[in-house]
């Protein structure tokens, strides 16, 4: 017996009822269809988060006013501004291991230049800002410490806004407007495209942090505070030690007592990264539970036909024994059988889910990605299958009598 | 020399101890033609059966050419009937999708015959019974006694040393039953041993030596012994 013509066997076998051997199939083929669908899809969205994220900057802790709690009322985090520019110069001196400290405030702003106008975003920074954002200047320079300090009105402006306020022109030297106050470009950013929460990341315009808080955000940012402090760790070995650091100081600048809540809380993007990695676990548990059922569905659906087959040709059974078939040739037949026709429904499955995940990505704007086990996993997998819900009527049709089977009508 | 020595072959139908052989020895030389015959129950099924490797005997012996075939595996009695044996049925037992070709080729197939060789054979076997032609025909395509043919050209395929005839002409009308047997005497006579299970007296008249089974034993033996 060679396997080649037990192979040959099966596909004649398949072959002889093509609409029952497809509907046999259909099960897996939705199973596996669906399962790469939905692993593209999903793999698409956690690179998109993970790119937005990694987009943020390296090694960076980001701390912000916590929600503030008056009575039972929570409210939106940042609500009661609590941290300072003075926090932050606190930080950069007596936490060891930082490479950059970037005081932060921001708004949104007209902006209008040479009869052209356009509304963007207004941050402002320290110069420190580009180290710890991972920017750098494209043309013209970024504004100094000093002019920071003096509360120059000066710029840094991103592609996007450059484009829209001078087209083809060199901006940097212009006069522009932010809100009333006018403001000198001395540079513009190095595009950095769209972020992974689809946002412009080159439509921004970046001024002095005196500057822009007093002119620009003023009525919503008080005195010294500011919205963000970005913290960017020497490297990724410093960050928790960092962050530990920064949180203890802020807590003893803040006055905040043992046991009681932090008035800010503070972030790095490993501990960000780490929960939405935990998020994505989950949503593979999940996967791979609906894969699971819907394999299984598929499984019993070949079982029922091939248990049906060997009723149908027990005669056939008896003839191949009586004419020197062993047991174990009427077994690989039958099981091989049951293995093509899961195969198959894989083969044809994963086709379908990559179309699918194609078209959801072409349609509705999604990011897809199709993880590179996909084939080998689902093809494993409905082979797998087949052989597991195939070995129950192969067994039975190997352990027919002859006799019996010859006398079957 | 095929020999069995006290077969015997009993069921168990639920209080009840049925025997379906109760004492047989038989023994006949290579290119004998028997005909077994006698009324349904008699045991005679259940002789080919066990002479064809299909079933095993309670207890007694079996001998075919000196190896005793009575204590073979599964596995060792498909081989035997792979290469020994050749089985005709009443009911042809042709694979309706295989082509005759192909069903002749299914002995070869277990035989591990490799594709080429094993056409060629099946062609010539088709052509001994005279159905060259027909080769690519499926069964549904032929008439009983072409179909017949067919199934004797696959029990002919692996060169078998025991032809064995259930009912052969059973399911045919008679001018083509006697092209049938025919057939069977001229296999005969280039030296195939042919037993034929059968209770036409007429198919039986013509066999060398009738073997007559009454309740699982032999009650008549006529004809030639060599």
């Amino acid at each position: 017996m060679k396997s080649k013509d037990l192979i040959r066997f099966a596909a004649s076998a398949i072959a002889a009822h093509p609409m029952r051997s497809a509907l046999t199939s259909l099960g897996v083929v939705i199973g596996v269809a669906a399962v790469v669908m939905m692993t593209s899809i999903g793999l698409g969205a956690q690179q998109r988060v993970m790119s937005a994220i990694s987009g943020l900057g390296s090694n960076l802790i980001i701390v912000s006013p916590a929600a503030s709690r008056s009575g039972f009322a929570a409210q939106a985090a940042g609500s009661d501004i609590s941290i300072t520019g003075a926090d932050a110069e606190a930080i950069a001196k007596q936490v060891e291991g930082v490479a950059a400290v970037a005081p932060t405030v921001r708004g949104q702003a007209q902006l209008a230049s040479e009869g052209t106008n356009w509304n963007s975003r207004i941050e402002g920074v320290t110069p420190d800002y580009l180290v710890a954002r991972d920017l750098t200047i494209g043309q013209g320079r970024m504004f100094d410490e000093r002019e920071a300090r003096q509360g120059r009105t000066v710029a840094v402006i991103g592609t996007t806004v450059a484009r829209e306020l001078f087209g083809d022109a060199d901006p940097v030297g212009k006069r522009i407007r932010v809100g009333s106050s006018p403001f000198q470009v001395v540079g513009v950013l190095t595009s950095k495209g769209q972020s992974g929460f689809g946002q412009d990341q080159d439509d921004i315009v970046l001024g002095p942090l005196p500057a822009v808080r007093s002119r620009v955000v003023g009525r919503r940012v008080k005195g010294d505070t500011v919205q963000t402090i970005y913290i960017k760790a020497a490297s990724e070995d410093d960050l928790s030690r960092v962050q530990e650091d920064a949180t203890t100081l802020l807590r003893e600048r803040h006055r905040i007592r043992e046991g009681e809540d932090d008035d800010f809380q503070a972030q790095n993007m490993a501990s960000i990264l780490q929960a939405s990695q935990a998020a994505t676990a989950t949503f593979t548990i999940l996967l791979a539970a609906v894969a699971a059922v819907s394999l299984v569905v598929g499984g019993v659906g070949i079982m029922n036909i091939m248990l049906v087959a060997v009723t149908e040709r027990t005669r056939e059974i008896g003839l191949r024994m009586a004419v020197g078939a062993k047991r174990s040739d009427i077994l690989i037949q039958f099981a091989l059988e049951s293995v093509a026709l899961s195969l198959a429904g894989g083969i044809l499955g994963l086709l379908i889910g990559i179309g699918g995940a194609l078209l959801i990505a072409q349609l509705g704007s999604w990011p897809m990605a199709i993880p590179s086990w996909a084939a080998p996993l689902s093809l494993g997998f409905s082979m797998a299958v087949g052989l597991v819900f195939g070995a129950y009527p192969s067994w039975q049709a190997s352990r027919l009598d002859p006799i019996e089977a010859l006398r079957r009508e | 020399m095929i020999e069995v020595r006290d077969l015997k072959k009993t069921y168990q139908m639920g209080d009840e101890t049925v025997a379906a052989l109760a004492g047989v020895s038989l023994s006949f030389p290579r290119g004998s033609y028997l005909a077994i015959t006698g009324p349904s129950g008699s045991g005679k099924s259940t002789l080919m059966n066990i002479l064809g490797g299909l079933d095993r005997p309670t207890s007694g012996q079996y001998l075919f050419e000196d190896e005793d075939v009575s204590h073979l595996d599964d596995d060792g009695l498909a081989h035997f009937r792979n290469q020994r044996i050749g089985f005709v049925f009443q009911s042809f037992q042709l694979l309706p999708r295989y082509s005759a070709l192909q069903n002749v080729e299914l002995p070869m197939v277990y035989a591990g015959i490799e594709v080429k060789e094993r056409r060629e054979r099946a062609a010539e076997m088709l052509a001994k019974v005279g159905l060259a032609d027909r080769r690519h025909h499926r069964p549904t395509q032929m008439s009983g006694g072409q179909q017949q043919r067919v199934a004797i050209a696959r029990s002919l395929a692996n060169h078998p040393d025991l032809l064995l005839a259930d009912e052969p002409t059973g399911a045919l009308d008679s001018s083509t039953g006697k092209d049938v047997m025919a057939l069977f005497e001229q296999l005969n006579s280039d030296g195939l041993t042919v037993i034929l299970v059968t209770h036409d007296a007429n198919v039986a008249a013509r066999a060398r030596r009738r073997v007559g089974f009454r309740d699982g034993l032999i009650v008549s033996d006529e004809g030639a012994k060599s």
